[in-house]
């Protein structure tokens, strides 16, 4: 066993946390975080020319990654930069896209062509057997209509990927996303989202039946989220131990009292095992136990994350409570990780059905 | 032991229920159901419904304008009052500021400023915390020198709530730098409008304005505005501590947080089923109703054992009694799903908001009810006073 990153995975990790190191203070991330369209279009660019979309795909698709390792740390490394660039994604469309065949992969991949992924709706709470929107043919022609809803990423996406019933099968459908209705907003954590209204819109068939791509697809980005917790959570763990050294009550640091110390070391121990899960389902991704070590990672990360965010705020005490105090929206983004791609229970539940 | 409330009680409880249902505006008790911030307007109209009721201070003492309310009483009032969507009152005034005067203000503080909280003319706000002194309270630095009839302020307070609709706040000082810490510190009364006096907003982690920070430079207040003795303000910072505290469970907006769950738990699918039928989600609100049903016992038992003013009791309702709230709000948070995500205002703003309008701020109180567990002393705090007491110095 090696425990070690690459070195090409290392020089990724770097370049990604100097590029993002000038974005990452509270006022300018909020200019990106809070503000349509939710991207800033020199980060994006800069993102695309260091390779960090390149990197989620296999050489065979155009990429120089795509292992789960390879996602991992790039994730790993948006989460450490709290970054609200919809890197997710562009990382779910290329996922899919590299078993189209075609060359919209390559446009996804250098970031020129931006995507977001439309696949849940109001009902399907991370059930894809729930997809409930339609497409139909009149006259030769692919028409879509539903509704999907808190689509990630939309708000900047020029082309929409669609899941949608098609002749009794799950297909996956191309839509220009100048033809959708949509309406967008900024997440509670920053980032932004759409409803997506689709009316008898138009659309390219890309694949037919699209269960097991989006499966795959849906693993990769779960992977990711658990990547970007652990970076999230490393940052939260050093900033409250740095805390517990600076801030002084009752005439000494706070991290002299025993209450405190006993509970950061907990944290450390919590955060170590959720760096182990996200590792073990980064070298599984894609092999026949790969969906179920996703699942293991994404729960895990689902409670550990909980635990990071709620014990940081409460070590620190009121200063974490303000915006203007990073820890306040690191803590955010790790608790609404846990509503992203399913939530603890549903990855309990799938791992509980395989047991 | 008896269980069951007295005849006198119901009756009350009927009372309360035909008040709340003839005199509380509906649309503040919509605004309060959303979760959305009630305002200064609404609040000080709901606050003076409740005063011409003689309601507004219950626990005050008959002679100063209270109800005497005992415990039970307000235990009932507390728990209808939440369910119907009444606003919370601003406890400042009420709760902090009266019982002090009451104790240890002059006939003449008394007669000025009682009466002042009780018709609305005064909104108050509490200058105890400091950017240096948080847990450790007792080492404010905030200085008053005293020039003839006047103290001249020096210093700054923070994490004070609601002082943007306040036009007084009562602070801590300190009078005198050398001794014990805890031995130099006065309690006086400012007018916000006193030159050299500024608030700042504090904006909080999910987005909205209720604590502020408050700047002394060379202010100038009246020897007179202090109440009781120069240097013993800590004993009434304890005596606060220790009064008062009826609310401090929180079993009122427990028990209609949970009613809330269970409606978020029905209204939801997950896997095809209503969220409640779920067993992973459904035996996690078991769990919090059980806490909270021995929770509504502690309370009531602490609370009349001690007739109202429970001492280091009070450390462990304000414990349990956060966790309770705060699991609620984390259950009532993962009930949305994929729901919670969108940033509540705009959601609700563009008519988007995939729940209930009542639901889609949960997300939002989840983050902000993490103060819950910070504020008032924070639950490592509470541990402190807890331990000593039952421990005492064995080390």
């Amino acid at each position: 066993m090696n425990f070690e990153p690459t070195s090409e995975r290392r020089m990724i990790s770097d370049a990604l946390a100097r590029l993002l190191a000038d974005h990452s203070d509270v006022s300018s991330r909020d200019e990106t975080a809070f503000q349509a369209p939710y991207s800033r279009t020199k980060t994006w660019q800069a993102l695309s020319e260091m390779g960090a979309f390149a990197a989620l795909a296999h050489e065979s698709a155009g990429g120089f990654g795509g292992e789960g390792f390879d996602i991992a740390t790039v994730f790993e490394a948006l989460g450490r930069a709290l970054c609200p660039e919809p890197v997710l994604a562009q990382l779910l469309s290329i996922q899919l896209l590299t078993h189209v065949g075609d060359s919209s992969v390559n446009n996804a991949l250098t970031g020129a062509t931006r995507y977001a992924l439309a696949w849940e709706e109001p009902d399907t709470w991370f059930d894809i057997e729930r997809i409930d929107t339609q497409a139909t043919t009149e006259n030769g022609n692919i028409l879509i209509t539903g509704r999907k809803s808190v689509v990630y990423g939309a708000p900047a996406a020029q082309r929409y990927l669609v899941l949608a019933k098609f002749e009794g099968d799950l297909a996956l459908f191309d839509v220009d996303a100048d033809t959708v209705e949509r309406h967008s907003y900024a997440m509670i954590d920053g980032g932004g989202a759409a409803e997506l209204f689709f009316r008898a819109t138009p659309a390219t068939l890309l694949i037919n039946d699209a269960r097991a791509p989006l499966q795959l697809a849906l693993d990769a980005g779960a992977l990711a989220l658990c990547a970007e917790a652990v970076g999230i959570m490393d940052v939260l763990r050093d900033t409250t131990r740095d805390y517990l050294g600076t801030r002084k009550q009752f005439g000494a640091h706070i991290g002299r009292f025993q209450a405190l110390q006993h509970r950061f070391v907990d944290l450390s121990i919590e955060i170590e095992q959720a760096r182990s899960i996200t590792q073990l389902a980064a070298s599984r991704l894609g092999d026949t136990e790969g969906s179920r070590s996703v699942s293991m990672a994404k729960h895990l990360i689902g409670r550990v994350g909980q635990l990071v965010a709620e014990e940081s705020i409460q070590m620190h005490g009121g200063i974490a409570m303000t915006w203007e105090y990073t820890v306040s929206h690191y803590a955010k983004r790790l608790t609404m990780i846990d509503h992203q791609l399913g939530d603890r229970d549903q990855h309990l539940q799938r791992v509980m059905q395989t047991l | 032991m008896n269980f069951t409330f007295s005849e006198d009680e119901r009756a009350f409880e009927a009372e309360v229920e035909t008040f709340l249902r003839d005199k509380l505006p509906p649309e503040i008790a919509a605004r309060t159901h959303r979760g959305e911030e009630i305002g200064k307007a609404d609040t000080e109209r709901w606050q003076a419904i409740l005063s011409q009721k003689g309601w507004l201070a219950p626990t005050w003492p008959v002679e100063h304008g209270g109800a005497d309310w005992d415990p039970v009483k307000h235990y009932l009032y507390d728990a209808a009052a939440c369910r119907a969507g009444a606003p919370r009152t601003v406890p400042f005034g009420v709760n902090m500021l009266g019982p002090v005067l009451i104790a240890f203000g002059t006939p003449a503080q008394q007669q000025h400023y009682l009466p002042r909280i009780l018709n609305g003319k005064d909104w108050w706000c509490q200058g105890y915390s400091e950017p240096g002194a948080g847990s450790d309270l007792a080492s404010l630095r905030t200085r008053a020198e005293q020039d003839g009839d006047y103290y001249i302020i020096n210093g700054q307070k923070t994490w004070t709530t609601l002082g943007q609709y306040a036009n007084n706040i009562f602070c801590l000082v300190r009078t005198r730098a050398s001794g014990k810490p805890q031995e130099g510190i006065s309690f006086v009364l400012v007018d916000l409008d006193t030159p050299g006096v500024e608030m700042q907003p504090i904006k909080l982690i999910e987005g909205g304005h209720e604590v502020n920070e408050v700047f002394f430079t060379d202010a100038r207040v009246p020897v007179a505005n202090r109440v009781g003795e120069e240097n013993k303000g800590w004993t009434i910072a304890k005596y606060l501590l220790g009064h008062e505290r009826t609310g401090i469970a929180g079993v009122g907006l427990s028990t209609h947080a949970l009613t809330r769950l269970k409606a978020v738990a029905r209204q939801q699918t997950r896997n095809g089923k209503p969220l409640i039928e779920d067993p992973l989600f459904s035996s996690k609100i078991a769990e919090v109703e059980i806490d909270l049903a021995a929770m509504t016992i502690t309370n009531l038992r602490m609370l009349t054992q001690s007739q109202g003013s429970p001492g280091p009791e009070a450390s462990m309702l304000k414990i349990k009694g956060t966790v309770i709230h705060q699991t609620l709000n984390d259950l009532a948070r993962r009930a949305l799903g994929p729901a919670a995500a969108p940033f509540p205002a705009e959601a609700l703003a563009a008519n988007l908001a995939l729940v209930e309008d009542t639901q889609a701020r949960n997300a939002a109180r989840y983050f902000n009810n993490r103060k819950l567990s910070i504020f008032g002393g924070s639950n490592e705090i509470q541990r402190n006073i807890l331990s000593a007491m039952t421990l005492g110095n064995r080390r």
